[in-house]
């Protein structure tokens, strides 16, 4: 018992000061939003129950067992013979029962209540974000702005966020820690995720599925901004981006780092670490998994054309599998 | 392709930049030359190894004996011994690339010494390694030693299939050497996701020999599942009626049950992949049709019965070692059983746990999540089963006791943290990142791992007929025990710190303590392995004060411990009759132990056969000429193979006799030996002695 603690004493510990270290929010222990909010009170709520009602007793009989029948000890109870007893057995089997049973509860209840694909309650529409990886990049295209970014993923705070993703390339998975879920991003396939920053910050978001080289660079900020805020980013990214035309998608879809992507695009020299793309056509996710699904290479023109009309991907693709 | 078309490339791929000392001269980086030096140093490793072990077996005249007391031989108990050789070498492997990675990620902030492609390789590796030719052939190694023993059976009931079996297992283990002398390991981690894997984005060799090693090594797990099965169905003695079979027997048969149904998908899975990238079908593809969770769903189909298929043979042995070195009866026999069954079935009812986070309804991750939880009801159950075979017992502190009780502690954490990673809700943050890396290695290490290492502990008297240095043995478990905390503990830690895993560096200075903490665990267990070969040569050169071949050195309460150490090779010169459980145990309280029968017979017992060796060779050239696009060879070797496979129907004669009167001779020569033994008191277990004659309670004495 006193080492189950302790040992989760000194993971708070490090995860506090690593909280203070940093500027960027790296884990749901620290939240940023309601989800990754309630994945926290279900982690401790399990952790609780288990250490307390698990780890707990056998942590304590276990060494009290071993030392009071050793060998040698000649004061304790022998009984080599003794094999079974009806009520130990009835507890031996009960106790781990209710213990599952109880966290069934919990399980059914949360996986329910946080199911990434159920929109977020809220007075405010979901902002739409849409998400391609690349090797080894993301690529977040704001279909309703007609905008779309490499290297952050912009969102006003308070606002929920509803991301359709799918991976131009390998299997991967998208993952902001401090604001909730990880979700796969696999080609020619649409996956759903829902998530809402409380408050103007930064949050570390990342590719947690190994996908080559450039694997560990696949990084980028998730920036919560005040409302105002992001409409004035919209506004810098309409003014500042180059367009996405199909030989810049050339570029993107080229299996290289962000760095790598930055030093090869014309342009882009004023952005820093970021890439930012304006006059992106709403068609143009919907066309790259189609590409993806049905091994095209080249994408139709109106992937490139701005005024297109906004085609929503066909809800087959976007069920639950 | 024309005939002359096979020959027109007569090595394939195979070129000057397969060796992994060439890309470092023809660019000669800091990066390439680091690389370039670990790479061919660890090839060194491996060739100068088998050069030094061919000198070795030339000077010493040691070939002959090794081709017909070893290779050829279909003897379960040199099978088994010879399956622990390859699990120990393989072993070695894979924590010398474990802590290579810690040192890595030490210094990975920013960059580190290992490229990305380098580090991938050695993930990949040592996970394959680990899963299939560390774990696999150890656990497997074990049951082919003690499991017929205890059944009170001469062999498994197929034994040249068992030779084959280790031939297979060999040669697969043998391509994931070579790999590091010729061309690159796959990148694509133990499991191998496609389209990661595919052709389009992963062209070298590296998937082609972690395809073909996994072949070899799940056919041969297969036939080993059908071989153990029908021996525990087949050849049990008279008497041994399932419910008196020894729990380790029960779990050698529950994980045979899961070799023959869950090996097969893995064998599809991979076969699948390998038409994808040899004749351009689309399964797993992004594009045409493929749908790369097929492989999701075949693979995990084969993996999660296959992490019970490593758990189930370890808790058998823990069974064993916590109720002998307790002095006590087991305690809940009936319900370690049903324990054992309940986990060999639900294991086959959770592997969507994988995907939990792949776009599940909510309704099937809640039902996969609660599966997942159901399997910690036998598994608590039998957490407290052993924790009440202690109870009022008496209670040894030996080796492989502190490798169980390390276990219990450690697992239980293991467990926790598997509990949370089986709720949806938290596996969507700590799914892929090091945090789940901390968890399954706090399941292999503590569970599969140290209950190996006891076996190994346990049953080495048996084996070899002299026990081995406690104290030296005390070291590495304690090493193990402290090591691995050091090692995992900071990684649940760094997983909720949100690193993911298989992360070659990183950018977040808040890691480095942790990753340093990480670190120096693994050199704590590069010293318990350390510990372990000292233990061994210690052991080997004080083997004569330390023999037991009266044969029971612990006080052993089945039927292995019933014959001399190391058993005759008929295992037992008369077939003993089972009254009950704990059948050893029953007879030395009942003074029917150590018989001398009136007549002895004949022993019919199975000839050498060379099919296994002669299989590991072809199956090995066949493996190695596929990875290399070498066709002649494939053809070559795909023909010898199914040509010694016909050859071996025809042979008539694959039997041979013992006579009555050599056994006869070899008994009295063992029984001869146990009447002038002195019986020793439990006090006195781990001293010279100890010549593996237990005092008994009948003896007039407490034990």
């Amino acid at each position: 018992m006193t080492i189950a603690w302790g040992r989760w004493g000194v993971l708070c510990a490090v995860l506090l000061l690593a909280a203070c270290a940093s500027d960027t929010h790296l884990t749901f222990l620290n939240p940023q939003g309601p989800v990754a909010d309630a994945q926290r009170w279900h982690f401790y709520v399990v952790l609780g129950v288990m250490a307390v009602l698990v780890a707990g007793p056998i942590f304590l009989l276990l060494p009290f067992f071993a030392w009071r029948y050793r060998y040698g000890n000649n004061t304790s109870r022998y009984t080599p013979n003794w094999e079974f007893s009806k009520v130990l057995e009835i507890m031996a089997w009960g106790g781990p029962i209710v213990i599952v049973a109880v966290l069934a509860f919990f399980v059914w209840r949360d996986t329910h209540k946080l199911d990434p694909y159920k929109p977020l309650v809220s007075g405010q529409a979901p902002l739409r974000v849409q998400v391609i990886g690349y090797d080894w990049k993301w690529l977040f295209i704001y279909p309703d702005q007609g905008v779309a970014s490499i290297g952050i993923m912009a969102m006003p705070a308070g606002r929920p966020v509803s991301l359709q993703i799918t991976s131009a390339t390998v299997m991967q998975s998208f993952f902001i820690p401090a604001l909730g879920s990880q979700m796969y991003a696999m080609g020619g396939m649409v996956t759903q995720l829902n998530l809402q920053a409380d408050k103007p910050g930064r949050s570390l978001g990342e590719n947690t599925m190994y996908n080559g080289n450039g694997f560990h660079q696949q990084q980028f900020t998730a920036q919560a901004m005040t409302p105002a805020g992001f409409a004035a980013w919209i506004g810098k990214v309409r003014a500042d981006g180059i367009p996405l035309d199909a030989h810049i998608l050339q570029l993107v879809s080229q299996r290289a780092t962000r760095s790598d992507l930055i030093a090869a695009l014309p342009g882009t020299r004023s952005m820093g670490s970021n890439v930012y793309f304006r006059r992106t056509s709403a068609a143009l996710f919907p066309a790259v998994v189609k590409a993806t699904r049905d091994g095209e290479r080249a994408l139709p023109p109106a992937a490139f054309t701005p005024a297109a009309t906004v085609p929503s991907v066909a809800p087959s693709m976007m069920e639950h599998k | 392709m024309s005939i002359a078309g096979l020959f027109e490339h007569p090595l394939g791929r195979l070129g000057l930049d397969s060796l992994p000392f060439w890309k470092m001269l023809e660019h000669p980086t800091r990066s390439d030359i680091v690389n370039g030096i670990i790479a061919t140093g660890a090839a060194s490793v491996v060739v100068l190894g088998a050069l030094g072990l061919i000198v070795v077996l030339t000077r010493y005249r040691l070939w002959r004996v090794l081709w017909s007391e070893w290779l050829t031989s279909p003897d379960h108990k040199k099978i088994g011994i010879m399956y622990v050789v390859i699990a120990f070498v393989m072993l070695a492997r894979a924590l010398i690339e474990a802590g290579l990675m810690r040192a890595q990620q030490a210094y990975g902030l920013g960059g580190g010494f290992l490229s990305p492609d380098h580090f991938a390789q050695l993930f990949s590796t040592h996970g394959t390694i680990m899963i299939f030719f560390m774990a696999m052939p150890f656990l497997t190694g074990v049951i082919n030693y003690v499991m017929p023993l205890q059944i009170g059976a001469r062999d498994v009931s197929f034994p040249v299939l068992n030779s084959v079996s280790l031939g297979l297992t060999a040669a697969g283990a043998a391509l994931v050497m070579v790999s590091l002398v010729l061309g690159k390991f796959s990148t694509g981690g133990w499991f191998g996701y496609p389209p990661y894997t595919e052709a389009t984005f992963s062209p070298g060799v590296g998937p082609d020999y972690w395809i073909w090693a996994l072949t070899l090594g799940s056919l041969g797990s297969t036939f080993t599942g059908i071989n153990f099965a029908v021996t525990v169905y087949k050849e049990r003695a008279p008497g041994m009626k399932l419910m008196r079979m020894p729990l380790f027997t029960w779990t050698a048969l529950c994980t045979s049950i899961l070799m023959i149904f869950a090996m097969p998908p893995l064998t599809v899975a991979t076969a699948q992949l390998a038409l994808d990238r040899y004749l351009g079908f689309h399964y797993f593809t992004n594009a045409l049709g493929g749908n790369m969770m097929h492989f999701a769903n075949l693979f995990w189909l084969f993996g999660h019965p296959e992490v019970y298929i490593l758990i189930l043979p370890a808790f058998g042995v823990y069974s064993e070692v916590i109720s002998t070195f307790s002095g006590k009866v087991l305690y809940g026999y009936r319900s370690l059983v049903m324990a054992t069954m309940t986990i060999a079935i639900l294991s086959f009812t959770v592997w969507l746990h994988h995907f939990f986070t792949m776009g599940q309804s909510a309704n099937i991750n809640a039902v996969f999540g609660i599966a997942s939880m159901l399997i910690g009801i036998p598994t608590g159950v039998k957490i407290y089963d052993w924790m009440l075979t202690m109870f009022r017992g008496r209670v040894r502190f030996t080796v492989p006791m502190v490798y169980s009780i390390g276990f219990i502690l450690l697992f239980v954490l293991g467990g926790m943290s598997g509990i949370l990673l089986a709720n949806p809700t938290v596996d969507y943050q700590v799914h892929n990142t090091v945090f789940l890396v901390a968890h399954f290695h706090n399941m292999a290490v503590p569970g599969l791992l140290f209950g190996m290492i006891a076996a190994y502990h346990f049953w080495f008297p048996k084996a070899f007929g002299f026990r081995l240095n406690e104290r030296w043995g005390l070291v590495a478990a304690l090493c193990w025990i402290f090591g691995f905390m050091l090692a995992f503990f900071p990684l649940y830690v760094l997983g909720l710190m949100g690193l993911p895993r298989r992360t070659v560096a990183y950018t977040e200075p808040s890691y480095v303590p942790l990753e340093w903490v990480a670190f120096l665990g693994a050199l704590l267990i590069l010293t318990a392995l350390a510990s372990l070969l000292w233990q061994l040569w210690v052991s080997i050169k004080q083997r004569d004060e330390n023999r037991v071949f009266a044969g029971d050195p612990w006080d052993g309460r089945s039927l292995e411990w019933s014959n001399s150490a190391p058993p005759p090779e008929y295992n037992f010169a008369v077939i003993p009759e089972v009254k009950g459980r704990d059948a050893f145990t029953m007879s030395k309280e009942g003074g029917t132990a150590y018989q001398r029968p009136d007549t002895y017979q004949d022993i019919e017992l199975p000839k050498n056969s060379a099919l296994g060796p002669v299989i590991a060779a072809l199956g090995f050239a066949l493996a190695f000429g596929l990875v290399w696009h070498i066709w002649w060879m494939v053809i070559l070797s795909f023909l010898a193979a199914v040509a010694a496979l016909i050859l071996r129907g025809f042979a008539r004669n694959t039997t041979r006799i013992v006579t009555a009167h050599e056994v006869r001779q070899q008994h009295l020569r063992w029984i001869d030996a146990v009447a002038t033994a002195t019986a020793i008191a439990r006090a006195d277990e781990n001293k010279p002695a100890n010549e593996g004659l237990a005092q008994h309670a009948s003896d007039g004495v407490v034990p």
